[in-house]
């Protein structure tokens, strides 16, 4: 043996990163629920008469239109490596905010455009509230949303008042069934949402910094990236799309109602989940979501055309975002790997 | 001559009561590789991150190309052209390598908030090719290999400087993650580096350090106590300065072998032990007070072996019989209470639980008997274990993640080698990235270990550790074992090229 310990005739240093298992995982996070779309799609078509029509199709682009505001907003979020429970409580009090702004039968207002704009604003302002008290005061994103939700909820309450304001606005009553271009206009809402985001993850310095601070927080601080500042963007965006969602489910109703956005909160964390964006950040995005989306409303649709029991649909929902998730997890099985 | 790129002038830094860096006066020339080295605490670390603009200097100056500067923030050391690559890799892997390089200063590569990918890419393969790295600037950074990322990130520490400015890099144990033939090509961008700049080489390693510097400086307890050109020093002086001490005595610690009884019950005997497209017809004893050393490359199985045991990881076929007990429940917690210690070779990820203070590191596997754990018995067995172990800071309620690599190893391994019952120590590289001090400490410790009749089977760093350290030695290539140095004399031993032989 040579004399110096510290000479080294060969390294046999192991290297922990293998890629093989990561490209396996990326493609079945990109690939993977497209599959599961199609065979959902697929298997209705086959088993279910009345499931393959234009009119369905449709219908179910229609219903996915205003989870699709949401969970683009949602994404975002996840992206960064947060999560915004806030949707159904902003939507409340941003479709009662509308409602009472706009000309209705409980005050004099009129405001028209304006109230759509100021609805979402409020949004906005839910979404700057939840960014700031979870990056100044350091509140994890989950305990703030969870927070705003119900503050969202008392004030959309309060709003509400003894009698259930109602929209007299003829414009936007005339939204709700109307179309623009031959596209029912809550559709065109969501396909202007839905591209929008997806340039906006691809193309711009706040989608791109969002994947950054989804990747390593630390790292993406060290290089000069404002996290704080982005982050707050982010949520106000997320918000703001909440706002969008809350107005437009409104308008479809024709009332103002406190729980507006019930069970959409599920709907677009799941469709999140589900797409393949991962809720650790960094990975995933909006057209991930768009599958996402579309693999719950169709599940939905085919599940009610089928006549199933409207409990097991619900079950059947649970049931494919356990699956889904267990199948992205899968290469990455490892006895020692920590699950939270 | 023109004035130096780099110079240090009596530069010192205290943390409070310690005085980290003390009257360090240091040149770095233009085309000029300059090694540093020092045990983990002789300022190293200190030096480098006052370097990229994290710490201050209480006394002395910063002088680049002759002109006192303050480096007051990261942003600003990278502009005046000091780029630090750092040990931990500070890459996000979910971006595009672009992306990564500019990150934080794409300049006109964004206009109105949006990326002009074409000049994105543009600017980054200009960075690329300063370090002659041929990695595409639009892959996913995390399809690269470690080499390839490391290369990225020397392009970064060398992209991010203001144009004109002569580039300094400072590498922070590149070679320490990588394989021997990424470190050649490592070693050819150094070079490539240094025909536009110069660069600081941080190592543990002297042999390279050697190889790779032009001067070498030598940090001991925060004081620079040698500066040696590379062709008049060897790795022996080197060590000599930055010990104090001579080095050739038992590194290893081997007059303290004393070789096993063969007849005596193997603590741990492994047969036949299979799994799918990983390695097959693994057989081997370990006697009481035993170290088996595991060799081979990556790729081998041995990891996986050392795992399968561990019950972190199944295997198909093969028993693991463990004191004449068959193992039956295969999970790491039947098998921590059968006796089995694993250290990880992933102390950060896998080894320690960092923000959680020294004692209830110490204390996390075995807290006491009964579900209570009273703090006031696990300071008393952490203190105990720091003692022995001399862990520094003594002070067991400071913050695990604070402690330098070694002494957060020291903690990992008092962890298990507390209980009175442990039979078998699994060492996944324990000494990887130490320094010689703390490599000594943790060999004495497993010398300690083998009177104690533990058997320890040993996944080295190194071949030499390996042999160092081992009675037996054993060879895996491609899943198979491909040879066996059983029960060997300490003058017995295998000599590296005939493991080498086998492994390749």
């Amino acid at each position: 043996m040579s004399a110096t310990p510290v000479h080294d005739v060969a390294t046999l240093e192991q290297q922990s990163t293998v890629s093989r298992p990561k490209n396996n995982r990326r493609l079945l996070l990109s690939a993977g629920p497209a599959v599961a779309l199609v065979v959902l799609a697929v298997a209705f078509a086959v088993l279910t008469p009345g499931f393959a029509t234009v009119n369905n199709a449709r219908a179910i682009v229609e219903q996915a239109s205003i989870p699709l505001v949401l969970a683009m907003g949602s994404t975002l979020v996840v992206l960064l490596g947060s999560v915004d429970l806030s949707v159904e409580g902003v939507m409340a009090a941003c479709g009662l905010t509308f409602v009472l702004l706009a000309s209705n039968n409980r005050n004099d207002n009129d405001l028209g455009w304006l109230a759509f704009v100021i609805a979402i604003g409020v949004g906005a302002v839910f979404g700057v509230v939840n960014g700031l008290i979870h990056t100044r005061i350091r509140v994890p994103s989950f305990m703030v949303t969870l927070g705003t939700w119900f503050i969202g909820l008392g004030m959309a309450t309060v709003l509400f008042g003894t009698t259930t304001p109602q929209l007299q606005d003829q414009t936007f009553r005339a939204w709700a069934g109307g179309r623009w271009l031959g596209v029912p206009v809550v559709i065109v809402f969501a396909a202007l949402v839905t591209v929008g985001a997806f340039v906006v993850c691809r193309y711009s310095k706040l989608g791109r910094y969002t994947y950054a601070i989804g990747g390593d927080e630390a790292v993406s601080r060290v290089a000069g990236i404002p996290v704080n500042r982005f982050k707050v963007i982010v949520f106000c965006l997320a918000g703001a799309l909440s706002g969008l969602g809350g107005v437009l489910a409104t308008i479809r109703l024709g009332v103002g109602d406190v729980s507006v956005g019930s069970g959409q909160l599920f709907l677009t964390l799941s469709a999140v989940v589900l797409g393949g964006t991962l809720l650790s950040g960094g990975r995933g995005g909006p057209l991930h979501t768009l599958v996402g989306v579309l693999i719950l409303v169709v599940l939905g649709n085919g599940l009610l055309l089928s006549g199933a029991n409207p409990y097991v649909q619900q079950a059947a929902q649970g049931l494919v975002i356990v699956i889904a998730v267990i199948a992205t997890g899968w290469p990455v099985r490892d006895r020692l790997r920590v699950v939270k | 001559m023109t004035a130096p790129l780099l110079e240090l002038r009596n530069v010192t830094k205290r943390f409070g009561a310690t005085t980290a860096l003390d009257d360090v006066s240091i040149t770095v020339h233009q085309h000029e590789v300059v090694g540093l080295i020092g045990e983990n605490g002789a300022g190293k670390s200190t030096l480098l991150k006052m370097l990229a603009g994290l710490h201050r200097p209480d006394g002395g100056q910063v002088l680049l190309s002759g002109d006192p500067v303050d480096l007051g923030s990261p942003a600003r050391a990278a502009r005046l052209g000091i780029g630090v690559v750092h040990q931990e890799q500070s890459l996000l892997p979910n971006l595009r390598v672009a992306e990564n390089l500019l990150l934080g200063h794409e300049g006109d590569a964004l206009r109105a908030g949006f990326f002009r990918r074409k000049r994105l890419e543009a600017a980054a393969a200009e960075a690329l090719a300063t370090v002659e790295s041929k990695v595409s600037p639009a892959s996913l950074t995390e399809d690269l290999t470690f080499a390839e990322r490391q290369m990225v990130e020397v392009a970064r520490a060398v992209a991010s400087r203001r144009p004109g400015r002569p580039p300094l890099v400072v590498l922070d144990e590149p070679t320490s993650v990588l394989e021997a033939e990424d470190v050649a090509v490592l070693k050819r961008q150094v070079m490539a580096l240094r025909e536009v700049g110069s660069v600081i080489f941080v190592s543990h390693r002297l042999d390279e350090v050697l190889d790779f510097s032009d001067r070498v400086y030598v940090l001991r307890d925060g004081k620079v106590v040698g500066e040696r050109t590379s062709q008049d020093a060897t790795e022996a002086d080197l060590f000599r300065m930055m010990i104090g001490r001579d080095s050739s005595a038992g590194f290893y610690d081997e007059g303290r072998q004393r070789p096993a009884d063969p007849d005596a019950v193997p603590v741990l005997s492994v047969k036949d032990l299979s799994r799918r497209g990983q390695y097959s017809g693994v057989s081997f004893d370990i006697r009481p007070g035993e170290v088996l050393g595991l060799v081979g490359v990556i790729g081998s199985g041995r990891e996986q072996v050392s795992r399968a045991i561990f019950g972190a990881e199944p295997h198909d076929e093969g028993s693991i019989v463990l004191d004449g007990q068959p193992l039956r429940l295969r999970t790491p917690a039947a098998a921590v209470r059968s006796g089995i210690a694993y250290v990880p070779a992933e102390r950060r990820v896998e080894g320690m639980v960092g923000g959680a203070t020294v004692a209830e590191n110490i204390a996390l596997v075995h807290p006491g008997r009964g579900p209570v754990v009273l703090p006031a018995r696990r300071r008393v067995v952490a203190q105990e274990w720091a003692e022995r172990l001399d862990i520094r800071p003594r002070d067991t309620a400071a913050d695990m993640a604070r402690l330098s690599g070694g002494n957060q190893q020291k903690a990992a391994l008092a962890r298990w080698v507390l209980a009175d019952d442990l039979r078998l120590l699994i060492l996944d590289h324990p000494t990887r990235g130490l320094d010689i001090g703390a490599k000594e400490d943790l060999y004495k410790l497993f010398r300690d270990l083998c009177e104690r009749g533990i058997g320890i089977l040993l996944l080295a760093d190194t071949l030499d550790e390996a042999i160092g350290m081992s009675h037996s030695v054993i060879v895996m290539k491609d899943g198979q074992v491909t040879a066996r140095f059983e029960n060997t004399a300490v003058d017995g031993k295998p000599q590296p090229i005939q493991l080498l032989e086998k492994m390749m």
